[in-house]
């Protein structure tokens, strides 16, 4: 991984990237003024969130989605828009969530 | 064995391609390059090559395939002119910054417009911060030696620039001369196999071109880019001189003719040098102390090689086959003034722009610039800056 502060000598030449999936490091959760919250009891399993998240950041077990990776999530809000039924609200950071 | 024939400029330089057998060519007619790589298709259908050539609706595409094939991992190469030049643009500056080194023949021609298919170097000099290295050639000879050449120095791994070999358009291109070609086998030795860096084809390793880079590293990859160029500086003449030890032509940053005790000194690019040498030999027997110096090398811009071979001139002359309106002159006349400038070379400079869209440049025009770099050594005074040679007033 080249460190944020490498000088031109110590990192790859053309802008190439050489270390594959190295967007795992890159925390675009620090990004998100809203959070998408999930009500459970109205999801319906669907994935179109999970399909549609451009940071991939719906978590998604046994086929279930059970919630989001804040870490990444960068809080568009594409998720809310596109669930058919309506069961992501997107809260302001700043509000304490539920 | 090597073998001489009558070739044009196009033919030399598609010979050059087969025999370095690039794994890939993606290219777009036009003139005066055109048969070039129609030469070249040939050999690609006749299966003299194992190239895959890929047939493409623009130059703006060839250069994009180009930089995908280098990308993948290929040895690539192209042929252009003029507006085929301009419409790639955009990807001749992405194919030095992701560090492609693919070797463009780029046959000189005037830029529209107004629209003209011949002669000037307007083309790749708009290109001469994109960061390619660029070499001009005189003759069909110099073009076929400068495509071989440019493999090993833009594949040289302290180097990996694109590099842009030039000559002039239908005078050199389409003019049969006497051209030494070398034996398949010689020249392939000569630029060995090729290396790949980081292919996307090798899906052990993988790899992301292209992207994108913001001001926390956008400054150091240019930097990196400034210290291949000072690297080219180094290998150009190595590969010359490896050159010369397979084949004896003997090449470098310049030509010197006559250079060594003449006081007015002319420096001019491709094949007009031709014709200014032998107005040198015809002023010289009148007594007359004149050189001419033909730069090679145009990025890296050889200056101080430049300066110390200029230094004790008295009046400097240069030449430029394009323009660079609004600025001091031509584009050689400015380099090489702050070349000269930088490294207190104290010679009078003027310079005179000729030839513009395949205008003809005769010995008594060159004559008269001659006789004119005389008068300023006699009286120390520049009687015009930028002359515009041969324009009809
Ligand atoms: S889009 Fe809505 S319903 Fe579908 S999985 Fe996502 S949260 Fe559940
Ligand atoms: S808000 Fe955007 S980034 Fe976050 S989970 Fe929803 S779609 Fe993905």
């Amino acid at each position: 991984m080249v460190k944020l502060n490498a000088g031109w000598r110590e990192i790859p030449i053309g802008g190439k990237i050489v270390d594959a999936g190295n967007a795992r490091e890159y925390e675009t959760g620090s990004w998100r003024a809203t959070t998408p919250v999930v009500d459970q009891e109205e999801c319906i399993n669907c994935l179109l969130c999970w399909i549609l998240c451009p940071d991939s950041s719906i978590d998604v077990k046994d086929e279930e989605m059970v919630g989001f990776h804040l870490r990444f999530c960068k809080g568009c809000g594409i998720c809310a828009e596109i669930c058919p039924v309506d069961a992501i609200e997107m809260v302001p950071e700043t509000e304490p969530e539920e | 064995m090597s073998r001489f024939e009558a070739m044009d400029g196009n033919t030399a330089t598609a010979e050059a391609m087969r025999q370095v057998n690039p794994d890939v060519v993606a290219a777009y007619p036009i003139t005066p390059q055109t048969s070039t790589v129609q030469t070249f298709s040939q050999f690609v259908a006749d299966g003299e090559v194992d190239t895959e050539f890929i047939r493409v609706e623009s130059e703006h595409s060839a250069m994009s395939a180009c930089i995908g094939a280098s990308a993948a991992g290929g040895r690539v190469m192209t042929a252009t002119s003029a507006n085929g030049l301009a419409l790639m643009w955009e990807m001749v500056y992405i194919a030095a910054s992701n560090r492609a080194p693919i070797v463009m023949t780029v046959v000189n021609r005037a830029l529209s417009g107004p629209i003209n298919i011949h002669c000037d170097h307007s083309d790749s000099m708009g290109t001469r911060d994109a960061g390619w290295i660029q070499l001009f050639g005189e003759n069909p000879q110099e073009g076929y030696d400068n495509a071989i050449q440019a493999v090993r120095i833009a594949e040289h791994e302290d180097v990996l620039l694109p590099v842009m070999s030039m000559y002039d358009g239908f005078i050199t291109s389409h003019g049969l001369e006497r051209v030494q070609i070398e034996d398949d086998e010689a020249v392939r030795d000569f630029i060995g196999p090729f290396t790949a860096h980081d292919a996307l084809l090798d899906v052990d390793n993988p790899v992301t071109y292209g992207p994108l880079d913001f001001y926390d590293f956008y400054m150091e990859h240019k930097r990196q880019q400034v210290e291949a160029m000072k690297y080219a500086k180094r290998v150009i003449p190595e590969v010359a001189a490896d050159f010369e030890k397979h084949f004896g032509r003997r090449y470098g940053f310049f030509d010197e003719y006559r250079l060594d005790d003449a006081e007015l000194a002319l420096v001019v690019l491709s094949s007009t040098a031709g014709t200014a040498r032998s107005v040198v030999d015809s002023l010289r027997a009148q007594g007359l102390k004149v050189g001419l110096l033909k730069p090679r090398v145009f990025r890296p811009f050889p200056a101080e090689e430049l300066a110390d071979a200029l230094r004790d001139k008295i009046v400097v002359g240069v030449m430029d086959r394009s323009d660079s309106f609004g600025a001091l002159g031509g584009p050689l006349f400015v380099e090489l003034s702050a070349a000269l400038k930088t490294y207190d070379v104290s010679a009078k400079m003027v310079d005179y722009v000729f030839g513009l869209g395949g205008r003809d440049t005769t010995p008594s025009q060159i004559e008269s610039v001659f006789r004119d770099l005389a008068e300023m050594a006699e009286t120390g005074e520049i009687k015009q800056l930028v002359t515009y040679l041969g324009v009809r007033e």
